[in-house]
């Protein structure tokens, strides 16, 4: 066994645990840290991989950003997983059924006999090796092969936001909030009053 | 070399769905209908430009992501009529029930770029973003009513499943990658064309690929969406999901299993065979059971999807050409039922149960043939067209030796006649419960009456519009 393939079996082991804590654990915060251990492992296998810049990705959008907001949702709804883990049992013969069936097939097609090595490396176009660094390519292919889905991307993305604003956002009337233009407008004898009043005499 | 001219109708499309996201900014209070106009007339611009770019000869462009062939032409096309006639049916009806917001006309648009995303991909990765782009803008259309609790629950599910299902598409393409070694659906077939009859991987991910496309179509049993999607949306947002969607849905057959995966042909045409089947069976015998109409047409629509594949998985180009004007009839047929309902419905009243439709024929006789036209249509009753498109169907299975699965398509849609024919019923021969008048908009009424002659008119030339369909897949294996 090379040292490459050690750090590859101790990573995956890592990710197979956390992945299986993730579904497992009953506290939803441990099982979103749980989460992130798998995220950083999988970070580690694309590292291994010579994939960097992927890897750097992964961790800092799920792990930095995704896992964060994750976090805070978890923390600010109330999840009863007693009411969600109800009727589990009564699917679970048929739902392991399926899965076994699935399992089984996934693995007789994907078994090193049908999929291996040497069919993956006979199937894909060798690119003759590119004299720049990972992010690098990955910047030209983005912007130039692929610049169609990138842009189809951004538009999804912007769909979602739209949607998100559009099924989230209530305009309340009784709201208070500050209007700059207002603000700014404003004229001190819009405000301030000044009263002449008579000086009491002197007693 | 970038060409982008086979993409300049999406790019309208989406560069005026922006126009309108920022002049609903500035000019919502100053002028009430702009966004409606806008819309109806980017939808024109985008149909008219599709036109004049139309070119017979297919052209794969953009580093072989999209495609440019009849097939695009004619489907993007029919996508913006579509669409423009589901804004005009629903104009009224979400003016009454406060979503005639411009975010309606920006999220149908995107969906409609993502439905010409779908129907001109080349590659697997614009088929899946277009894909995603069309299901997202769904589901937030579907729960834009968000104080109503029917619409939210239908999004959700039609979210999840909808997720799962886009997994499911996704790891059979995986699986295609890993056992042909690119994404490019023609590089796909090639690269089969080499392989062994009957390659593990490559059937597996058939097998992913053809469930994530059957739900998405929604054919029985990756149907269970499509009920309560169609009960729970706003009878608008249906008319959205059950008419283009469907169009953009059976495309991506078309570019995934004929075009991609013909090498595996043998193997989709049994799985195509069992869903067809199931779908004619389940779609046709469920429908009979429901009391809610819009329930009901989406197991009509079930059914219906069923007769669609009838002519998919002949495995022929005439086949094909049979499956696609049976696609494009239905999705006019099913406007024109929906179009009913909205007609029927007013604010604070949704016109959705059967006894709703109970004598229209006293309260509106033209009306009431209309929906006759349509359900004889769907029934597949001569001399309206879709017995025209039935017949190809099934003509098309019988031809390529599926005799069995035939008299199967011809025994459920005799059951399916009985619904439809109860509809015809209820509305000729049953007194009126509710004696109101119909207040609908001049452009509902005369759209829907025109929807409704075409049944009938078209027939004649049903032969013409084949063969349109047929030049339309010429080029497909």
């Amino acid at each position: 066994m090379t040292f490459e393939s050690a750090v590859f079996y101790f990573f995956s082991a890592i990710l197979l645990g956390s992945a299986a804590m993730v579904v497992t654990i009953r506290n939803s915060v441990k099982s979103a840290l749980f989460l992130v251990l798998a995220f950083v492992s999988a970070a580690c296998l694309w590292m291994l991989l010579r994939a960097e810049f992927l890897a750097i990705v992964l961790v800092l959008v799920y792990v930095g950003a995704v896992m964060v907001l994750f976090l805070f949702v978890v923390m600010m709804i109330d999840v009863n997983m007693a009411v969600l883990r109800q009727g589990f049992g009564e699917y679970l013969p048929i739902g392991g059924l399926v899965a076994v069936l699935m399992v089984v097939e996934i693995a007789l097609a994907v078994s090193p006999r049908q999929l291996g090595p040497t069919r993956i490396a006979a199937s894909l176009v060798h690119a003759p090796p590119l004299h720049m660094s990972n992010t690098r390519a990955l910047g030209v292919l983005l912007y130039t092969t692929y610049v169609y889905p990138f842009e189809i991307a951004a538009v999804i993305l912007l769909v979602a936001i739209i949607a998100a604003i559009a099924l989230t956002m209530r305009r309340r009337p009784d709201t208070k909030y500050q209007d700059p233009a207002r603000q700014v407008e404003v004229r001190a004898r819009d405000r301030v009053r000044l009263v002449k009043m008579p000086t009491e005499p002197k007693a | 070399m970038l060409h982008i001219r086979p993409v300049v109708p999406e790019i309208i499309v989406f560069a005026m769905a922006c126009v309108i996201l920022l002049a609903d900014l500035f000019w919502k209070r100053r002028f009430k209908g702009l966004m409606y106009g806008l819309t109806q007339a980017t939808l024109i611009a985008a149909s008219v430009t599709a036109y004049g770019l139309r070119d017979p000869r297919a052209r794969v462009v953009l580093h072989g992501m999209v495609v440019q062939d009849r097939l695009s032409t004619i489907l993007q096309i029919a996508i913006f009529a579509l669409t423009a006639i589901v804004l005009a049916y629903s104009r009224t009806y979400i003016v009454e029930r406060g979503v005639f917001r411009s975010e309606f006309f920006v999220l149908a648009l995107t969906g409609v770029v993502g439905m010409c995303v779908m129907v001109s991909a080349a590659h697997f990765l614009s088929l899946y973003l277009g894909l995603e782009l069309l299901s997202l803008s769904l589901y937030a259309l579907i729960a834009l009513q968000r104080d109503s609790i029917p619409a939210t629950e239908a999004a959700m599910k039609y979210f999840v499943l909808g997720a799962l299902s886009s997994g499911l598409l996704l790891y059979g393409l995986s699986m295609l990658y890993g056992a042909t070694g690119s994404l490019e659906i023609t590089r796909v077939a090639t690269a089969l064309a080499a392989l062994p009859r009957h390659d593990l991987v490559a059937t597996l991910g058939l097998v992913f690929v053809l469930s994530g496309l059957a739900f998405k179509l929604g054919v029985v049993p990756f149907h269970m969406w499509v009920p309560d999607v169609y009960e729970g949306a706003p009878t608008a947002v249906t008319l959205y999901v059950g008419a283009a969607p469907k169009i953009a849905a059976f495309a991506l057959f078309l570019r995934l299993l004929v075009e991609g995966l013909h090498g595996l042909s043998g193997a989709w045409q049994e799985m195509l065979v069992l869903l067809a089947f199931l779908s004619m069976a389940v779609g046709n015998i469920v429908a009979i059971a429901q009391t809610n109409l819009k329930r009901m047409l989406a197991y009509s629509a079930i059914a219906h999807m069923g007769f669609v594949l009838l002519g998919l998985l002949s495995a022929r180009v005439s086949g094909y050409a049979d499956a696609l004007f049976y696609a494009l009839v239905y999705a006019f047929m099913t406007l024109g039922a929906f179009g009913i309902i909205i007609l029927l419905s007013r604010k604070g009243f949704e016109a959705e149960r059967l006894e709703d439709l109970r004598g229209l024929y006293q309260r509106s006789p033209w009306y009431a043939w209309m929906m006759l036209l349509f359900m004889f249509s769907m029934a597949g009753v001569p001399p309206t067209i879709g017995f025209y498109a039935k017949f190809a169907v099934i003509e098309a299975a019988v031809s390529a030796g599926f005799y069995g699965l035939a008299v199967a398509a011809v025994l459920f849609s005799v059951i399916g006649a009985f619904y439809y024919l109860r509809i015809v019923k209820l509305m000729f021969f049953d007194a009126p419960v509710d004696a109101g008048p119909l207040r609908q908009g001049r452009d509902l009424r005369w759209l829907l009456s025109l929807n409704g002659i075409a049944m009938l008119l078209t027939t004649p030339w049903a032969g013409t519009l084949i063969a349109i369909c047929r030049s339309a897949v010429r080029g497909l294996p």
